[in-house]
């Protein structure tokens, strides 16, 4: 006998595919294609049903940009080890396209000193761009407020703010991240030395609590979600013409706990501010870097939010290269 | 048919786990406080490890002291160039402990000394090993900032081999010749800077040629400090190294909350420094005029001879050897340079720098000079 369970469940409800309910403003599909059908394994992650989809020309070319970005960052790769397709995949992670010399500015490198970084990143640019443009659209066709384009916007504020905008501030492609896997993650180490340590960038805090806080509201709310499923409370519809037992425990439970309750829709708010404004504040921290700020450490002393530790050595160490006659 | 398949369930997350945790290091670790609580100043050693490592780094018994006295070997032997004024015990005993340092056990002395007539330098490994001792002197005599009184032999880099295990060639990459797939020197997962993508040879710019290592700012607002991100990965690059050559991490040299910062950081770090300059001199001054001495095959891919770095010597030791200073017990031969014995007025100049090219320099002899400059000693 199937039992449900609210971690892991091995029931499946199933239902006839259908197109979904018809546009608002002119009743029909709205261009949604393919006949859809049930896959049991993609049930257990979410809805087992697959189509229609829509794809538009937004949806077409975004992911026509998106495929051209993704060969010619894929075939550098390939390229820088001998077009050996083991290496490739050993090397993989370590593999990356990497942005102009600093010495080229904000000028066209050629293609092997930068160029094809920029090619890349103008048509993966362009793809996201569509795809965002596509979840207006779609958002607006089917009458929903935009706040999924909004919340994704934010993402791409911050991708833009480290490809786009900051590199032009500081007049340097080459200020730009790889990209790569691995690379990526050490031009980010490398970054916040250089700038003197993000930590001590007001708008890194932000973030940081932002990102953490999200973390924590998703669980709380999943949790909590999850936790009164047994009376219904993931049933949405239920849930909005009667609040009867799992809203009313649900809301109980933090009321009791922390003397404050979140509600059905106020979590939401909760959540979709936290999640954007992680990339929000984080864009601007790092838009700030090297344009305003130049030493992240110095800027905190100079504001007062460094601690200072007693010196545990006999004496202060002293740069040699400042001693006389000194090399360099 | 349950039972199996919940018996897969089990292999599957056993080798999950297996998967997940093998980059770990099972607990318990050691940890040594290095700065301030609070502030991560801390160098973590696994037991284990260090006792796997303990055998690479144990001294070889020295030498018997020889005895006091005798004539100079420089007035015995001929073609002693570098330790001519040893006494012949003393001598002896330094090419005792040479042979046991660096040469082959089946070679031995043969390593480097051709046939019967051990005055010949037919053979590189000879030509390089004078060199070497020139080298292993200077750095006892002139690079005390960072060697200090434990000083180096020719073991603390050799370990026994005729080759030490931690030597650098220049990075060949030809990936910005073509019409893709430029590395940009990095990206290459080398274990000298510990797998990561960072510049796989900070070693050219910083340890051979003499790059800003610097790149922080000394002033919270932009100032004109123009160092990019991609110089700062240069340099992370030449820190990984030291940290994996040391068995260390970033706080044995610096408080990381300003890696700049000297005021905050530990006093290894003024050692450390001394140590990166001494790289760099020891490779331009000794390693890079022996390029011509080296058969191919002990040069690198880009025809480049071996050079040092920090590993070199150190070989994933905070100090190498843990700081036993083999040097006490070679004092007279390899502490500094040794003067040359003092004999009748020299047919030639006393041999200077420049003894690189072995084909040119003249077989000499110290004593009596009774063999004509530029012909080699017979066999």
């Amino acid at each position: 006998m199937a039992e449900y369970q609210n971690i892991f469940t091995r029931v499946q409800v199933t239902a006839p595919p259908y197109p979904g309910v018809p546009l608002p403003n002119d009743g029909s599909i709205g261009g949604r294609d393919g006949k859809p059908f049930l896959q049991h394994l993609i049930g257990k992650f979410g809805d087992a049903q697959i189509g229609p989809i829509y794809l538009g020309w937004t949806g077409v070319t975004s992911i026509l940009f998106g495929f051209i970005a993704f060969e010619i960052i894929g075939l550098n790769m390939l390229a820088s080890v001998g077009w050996n397709w083991i290496e490739f995949v050993r090397q993989l992670p370590w593999l990356a396209l990497e942005p102009p010399p600093p010495s080229y500015g904000l000028g066209m490198p050629p293609l092997n000193q930068g160029g094809w970084w920029l090619i890349a990143g103008f048509f993966l640019t362009a793809s996201v761009l569509l795809w965002w443009l596509r979840t207006y659209q779609r958002a607006k066709a089917h009458g929903m407020g935009p706040h999924i384009s909004w919340a994704f916007g934010a993402a791409i504020w911050l991708y833009l703010v480290l490809g786009f905008f900051r590199p032009i501030l500081m007049g340097s492609w080459g200020e730009a991240v790889p990209f790569g896997i691995f690379p990526h993650l050490d031009w980010t180490a490398a970054f916040s030395i250089r700038y003197g340590n993000l930590f001590y960038n007001p708008f890194h805090m932000l973030s940081i609590a932002f990102l953490y806080g999200a973390t924590l509201l998703f669980a709380m709310h999943a949790a909590t979600i999850l936790a009164v499923s047994r009376y219904g409370g993931e049933r949405e519809l239920e849930q909005i013409v009667d609040r009867g037992t799992a809203s009313e425990r649900a809301a109980l439970f933090w009321r009791w706990t922390m003397g404050f309750n979140a509600t059905m829709e106020s979590v939401h708010r909760w959540a979709w501010w936290f999640a954007i404004l992680c990339p929000i504040t984080g864009g601007i921290g790092i838009l700030l870097t090297g344009t305003v700020v130049d030493n992240w450490y110095l800027w905190g002393i100079k504001h007062h939010i460094v601690a200072a530790y007693p010196q545990v050595w006999a004496a202060p160490t002293v740069d040699p290269s400042t001693l006389p006659g000194a090399a360099p | 048919m349950r039972t199996t398949a919940n018996r897969l369930k089990v292999v599957a997350a056993l080798a999950l786990a297996a998967l997940v945790t093998s980059g770990c290091e099972r607990p318990p670790i050691d940890e040594v406080q290095g700065g301030y609580r609070g502030t991560a100043m801390v160098q973590m050693y696994n037991p284990r490890v260090v006792a796997a490592q303990a055998a690479n780094n144990t001294v070889p018994v020295a030498q018997a002291a020889a005895a006091e006295g005798g004539p100079l070997a420089g007035t015995v032997y001929q073609n002693v160039q570098v330790l001519g004024g040893l006494s012949i015990g003393e001598f002896s005993r330094t090419m005792l402990a040479i042979t046991e340092w660096v040469a082959p056990k089946e070679q031995g002395c043969a390593y480097c000394h051709e046939g019967a007539n051990f005055a010949d330098d037919a053979k590189y490994t000879k030509v390089v090993a004078r060199k070497m001792l020139q080298m292993t002197q200077k750095i006892n005599a002139d690079w005390k900032p960072h060697v200090q009184a434990t000083g180096v032999t020719c073991y603390t880099c050799h370990r026994g081999k005729p080759v030490p295990e931690y030597v650098w060639f220049k990075d060949v990459d030809n990936t910005a010749a073509g019409g893709l797939g430029n590395r940009a020197g990095q990206n290459q997962s080398t274990a000298a800077i510990n797998g990561s993508s960072l510049p796989s040879d900070p070693f050219s710019p910083f340890l051979l040629g003499s790059e800003p290592i610097r790149f922080t700012g000394d002033s919270a607002l932009p100032a004109g400090n123009r160092k990019s991100i991609k110089q700062a990965e240069w340099t992370f690059a030449l820190m990984t190294h030291m940290s994996q050559g040391l068995g260390v991490n970033c706080t044995y040299c610096h408080n990381s909350r300003a890696f700049n910062d000297w005021s905050q950081s530990p006093p290894q770090r003024t050692t450390a420094y001394y140590g990166i300059r001494m790289a760099r001199a020891l490779n331009n001054e000794f390693m890079v005029p022996l390029t011509d001495v080296f058969p191919a095959h002990r040069k690198g891919p880009g025809g480049d001879v071996a050079k040092l770095n920090c590993a070199t010597c150190h070989q994933g030791a905070y100090k190498p050897l843990y700081g036993a200073s083999m040097l006490k017990d070679y004092v007279t031969a390899l502490a500094a340079p040794v003067p040359p014995p003092v004999v009748a007025p020299p047919v030639e100049a006393p041999p200077a720098e420049g003894e690189a090219a072995p084909a040119a320099t003249p077989a000499e002899t110290s004593s009596t000079g009774d063999a004509p400059a530029g012909v080699k000693q017979p066999g």
